[in-house]
């Protein structure tokens, strides 16, 4: 007889998720997704001012910030047909890649290392050998035995005390863990430098946003000014006379904090992140062999060129099967390629429930039909979820670091090229590994590494363009709705962190008329269409074997390795067509 | 002053902060450097240092419900307490969706046990709001949001919202309110509840709060919306540093023109800092880099009650076209409505005079 798994709520991802899974006896048979928790943020974009729609999208997730704000912005510059200044766009790709450095690093330390490092094991660990194996493995400067012992000590002191907090009630002792008591000392210790370390990272944002969660934009261009004035020449009463210098955050100082936060990244990904991810990965090779679930992988771009804003340092592209060789193109606007699909979400369409809709003929209507709360189990064959399921030309698709790594290396890009190939000859692993669980983890450790990289040459042409004599920040030619035609509509799409992300907004006489997001983790979370074609989460978790249903590591393993995002998956943006 | 927090050998916060290698020296500085954030009398350092030292690191739960984890990030960023400070050294964090280690129904047993172990001992912090329209739009373990709150605040010492979902209801609960969001203040009535604004609160505010209430067992002074004076107490107009500029005149007309460059002020982009209480200005974000004043935005307004309907963001403010305080009515009903609503009322007065124009500095010096 089959037995239902529950775990809910999911743990250290954003928002709240719930899979349930029919086993056969400790093997998952078929999983099932849900999204528990809607805010309906959709009604409440429509008639405002399309300048606005950003600060209310960035709200839909804390985590991804800034992400649905660029992508809205660059929706309604799509549809008003709005150019941004080069220094704006420098800024943004700053801002979007330290948003991709910053990410990632707290999703691999802070909510998914702890699926495989056993933090009461490192109470075990020698100190001295723990700072072998650091130094065996990076240049990073705080790994003396002095170090590790005094991390230790702190662990004992805080275990000894009796009050677990967040690490009450973990899996500690599960027979999954494999890490050597050393090894977990050293994550342990890094779960805590990473924490420190993000602080200071999430500057970048404040500097050029203002602040960090939920940092300021604006359409057409970026909010920030640039305080320097490099073609004064010292003498006399200059911009410094009346402000200057220190009139906004991006002056002489703030640029050099900047630069600072930069090289702070990259020393962090290379002597931290990306030595770790091996290290750890070493020990779980079994995890490179399952997981992987569709096989279908999707990107929409992102960073667009300087000298042409259409094409994208991470390409477009759909691939299918497992297929590299062949690259699909995608179209945003193609009526018949992204539709999402309501049969199995609490949402009904006007035209039935079994119709797909492209995100311009959108529509969404609240209406539960789960069980009443409290309840124990979710009816699978019925809607079970706030997440809609998107599909493009009907396949279910995974989106992701995995999708776009995947990609660049389809497409012969060479960094991507040698970093995949060194991390698979050390882990001494076939390419078909990537399509896994920890191919996925891998994946966004190297497309970390290839982003952090690419910042500096943004940075460097940022400060060129100041010293010619290029600040302009903003392009206010149509800022003023007076100046837009009466009815017009543009998608913004970006590759966020956890996948590619698009923002579709239809703008009628100035205000907002249909605004509609379909979002990474969507695509990914979503539920079963009606087809019953199983999702992203649903299809890697099938076949997993759960040693223990109370303590089901295994199924976080793999549910983390996607990032997940629920307040950004519920479809929470979008309005009725007229 | 009372602590409620119970004096326990062998478990207590000094002894903690002690087998993790904080000298005394650090410990009492990093009083010191508490109580001057919350604007305490240089003697309450010690008092605060002698209570923290003799308490035994306070439960705290953390609950979620309609929210962004834009707070939890945001809580990630404190400088002073750290994030680490806070969970290894100060507190007990037990329950937290984001941090925690276990999942499921082994999380929900850590939340159950920490409520039984601290009874009427605890903090309960909460972030989103709680959606009234159906149980249904938001569960956790399939228990809707209002049944896990009552069950979790019932054995609580107080409660804290935390930002403006929580506070005033926020973004879910902005027009036309589809989910029927509420505020927490609005469900929970028989625990003192502070509310900690801000779309997400600045770090350093979230923590010194908390750590106010440990170390007097007591909440910080709060003004007639529940926000905590020390941090809500004066509009960032007032404390902003482009303030000069206002008075002399002189305003940036567009996001890059000269007068965005030297640092003039923002209130003819929209800025709604003259009618906002936060510290953005003086404590700033991130370690002190900006915040958004001082990277060109005007600021929106985000933590007073109701701003999503305030009027649009780069509308210079106008009275009494929308007014930004139209939440405020009910929230602030039958309580002292405090400095905010003062203001409010001096610059109807000013608009009545000026029809619908854009407020003068005439308007807003009188």
């Amino acid at each position: 007889m089959s037995e239902r798994l529950v775990i809910d709520p999911i743990t250290r991802i954003e928002g709240h998720l719930r899979i349930e899974a029919r086993m056969a006896g400790d093997t998952i048979e078929e999983a099932y997704s849900s999204g528990t928790m809607v805010r309906g943020l959709e009604l409440i974009l429509r008639d405002r001012d399309p300048r606005d729609a950003w600060a209310l999208a960035q709200r839909i997730c804390g985590v991804c910030t800034l992400v649905h704000g660029i992508a809205s912005i660059r929706a309604v510059e799509d549809a008003l047909k709005y150019p941004i200044p080069p220094n704006a766009q420098l800024i943004r790709n700053l801002m979007i890649a330290a948003q991709y450095v910053h990410d990632h690093v707290m999703h691999f330390y802070h909510l998914h290392a702890l699926d495989w490092v056993d933090v009461v094991s490192a109470l075990k660990a020698d100190p001295k050998a723990t700072s072998e194996l650091a130094q065996s493995i990076s240049s990073y400067a705080k790994s003396s035995p002095g170090y590790f012992a005094d991390v230790q000590k702190k662990l004992k002191g805080f275990v000894d005390g009796g009050q677990l907090g967040i690490f009450s009630n973990g899996y500690w002792g599960h027979p999954a863990y494999k890490l050597p008591p050393e090894a977990n000392l050293m994550a342990v210790a890094h779960y805590l430098e990473a924490l420190a370390w993000q602080r200071d990272a999430a500057q970048l944002h404040a500097i050029l946003g203002g602040k960090n969660p939920h940092p300021m934009l604006v359409v057409g261009g970026m909010p920030i000014a640039i305080s320097i004035w490099p073609e004064h020449q010292g003498q006399g009463n200059g911009p410094h006379h009346q402000g200057g210098q220190g009139g906004t955050a991006l002056d002489v100082t703030g640029l050099a904090r900047i630069q600072e936060v930069i090289k702070s990244m990259r020393d962090f990904v290379d002597q931290v992140y990306v030595p770790d991810t091996l290290a750890i990965a070493g020990f779980y090779k079994d995890w490179f062999k399952q997981g992987e679930g569709l096989g279908n992988f999707m990107t929409y771009g992102e960073f667009p060129a300087m000298n042409d804003p259409a094409s994208f340092m991470i390409p477009r592209g759909a691939i299918l099967n497992r297929d590299l060789s062949h690259i699909e193109e995608v179209d945003l606007n193609a009526d018949n390629e992204i539709q999402e699909f309501v049969s199995h979400s609490w949402y009904d369409y006007a035209g039935g429930k079994d119709r797909g809709l492209h995100p311009y003929q959108g529509e969404t209507r609240l209406n539960y039909t789960g069980p009443k709360p409290p309840y124990d189990q979710l009816e699978v064959d019925k809607p079970y979820s706030w997440l809609k399921s998107p599909r493009w030309k009907g396949k279910a698709m995974e989106v992701g670091p995995l999708a776009r790594v995947l990609m660049l290396y389809a497409k012969g890009h060479g960094q991507t090229k040698e970093l995949v190939d060194m991390a698979l000859t050390k882990l001494d692993l076939p390419v078909t590994a990537l399509f896994s669980t920890l191919g996925r983890t891998a994946a966004r450790t190297l497309e970390t590494k290839i982003i952090a990289d690419t910042m500096q040459g943004w940075f460097d042409q940022l400060v060129a363009n100041i010293k010619a004599g290029d600040v302009r920040t903003f392009n206010e030619a149509l800022w003023e709705p007076s100046t837009w035609p009466k009815h017009c509509q543009g998608v913004g799409f970006m590759e966020a962190p956890r996948g590619g992300l698009g923002h579709w907004i239809v703008i009628d006489n100035g205000k907002t008329a249909n605004y509609q997001a379909v979002v990474p983790s969507t695509w990914n979370a979503g539920p079963r269409d009606p087809q019953g074609q199983a999702g992203a989460y649903e299809a890697a978790l099938k076949g997993h074997v759960v040693h223990d249903g109370k303590q089901p590591l295994e199924v976080l393993r793999t549910i983390h390795s996607f990032d997940p995002c629920i307040a950004c998956a519920v479809h929470v943006v979008e309005l009725p067509a007229d | 002053m009372k602590s409620v927090l119970p004096d326990c050998p062998g478990q207590t916060v000094g002894e903690a902060l002690l087998r993790r290698g904080v000298s005394r020296r650090e410990f009492l500085q990093h009083c010191g450097l508490l109580a001057a954030l919350l604007a305490l009398p240089a003697a309450a350092a010690e008092q605060l240092a002698t209570a923290l030292a003799k308490a035994r690191r306070p439960s705290v739960i953390w609950l979620s419900f309609q929210e962004c984890t834009g707070c939890t990030e945001s809580l990630t960023r404190s400088a002073s307490p750290t994030l680490e400070r806070l969970i290894f050294d100060l507190i007990s964090l037990d329950y937290h969706h984001t941090l925690q280690a276990a999942s499921g129904a082994a999380a929900e047993a850590a939340r159950e046990a920490a409520m039984k172990e601290n009874a009427g001992k605890y903090l309960v912090v909460v972030d989103g709001s709680v959606p009234l329209g159906n149980p249904g739009y938001s569960t956790i373990a399939g228990v809707a949001n209002i049944d896990v709150l009552r069950e979790t605040v019932k054995d609580a010492a107080a409660v804290i919202a935390m930002g403006t979902c929580a506070a005033y209801g926020g973004l879910p609960a902005a027009q036309p309110n589809p989910t029927g969001a509420v505020a927490i203040s609005e469900l929970v009535k028989d625990k003192p509840v502070v509310n900690i604004p801000g779309c997400p609160p600045i770090a350093t505010v979230m923590t010194a709060v908390i750590a106010h209430y440990l170390a007097f067992g007591a909440l910080p002074e709060l003004d007639g919306l529940g926000r905590p004076k020390a941090f809500y107490g004066e509009t960032i107009h007032d404390r902003c540093y482009r303030r000069p500029f206002y008075d002399q005149g002189k305003f940036a007309e567009t996001f890059d023109d000269e007068g965005a460059r030297r640092g003039w002020c923002l209130f003819k982009l929209g800025c709604k800092g003259p009618v906002t209480y936060n510290a953005c200005a003086t404590m700033k974000w991130n370690g002190g880099v900006s915040f958004p004043i001082q990277s060109g935005h005007g600021c929106i307004g985000c933590s007073e009650p109701g701003f999503w309907d305030g009027g649009g963001f780069y509308e210079a403010l106008s009275m009494p076209a929308r007014p930004l305080q139209a939440g405020v009515a009910a929230a602030a009903a039958g309580v002292a409505a405090g400095v905010a609503v003062t203001f409010f009322n001096r610059r109807k007065k000013a608009a009545a005079k000026a029809g619908h124009e854009t407020t003068t500095l005439e308007d807003l010096e009188q």
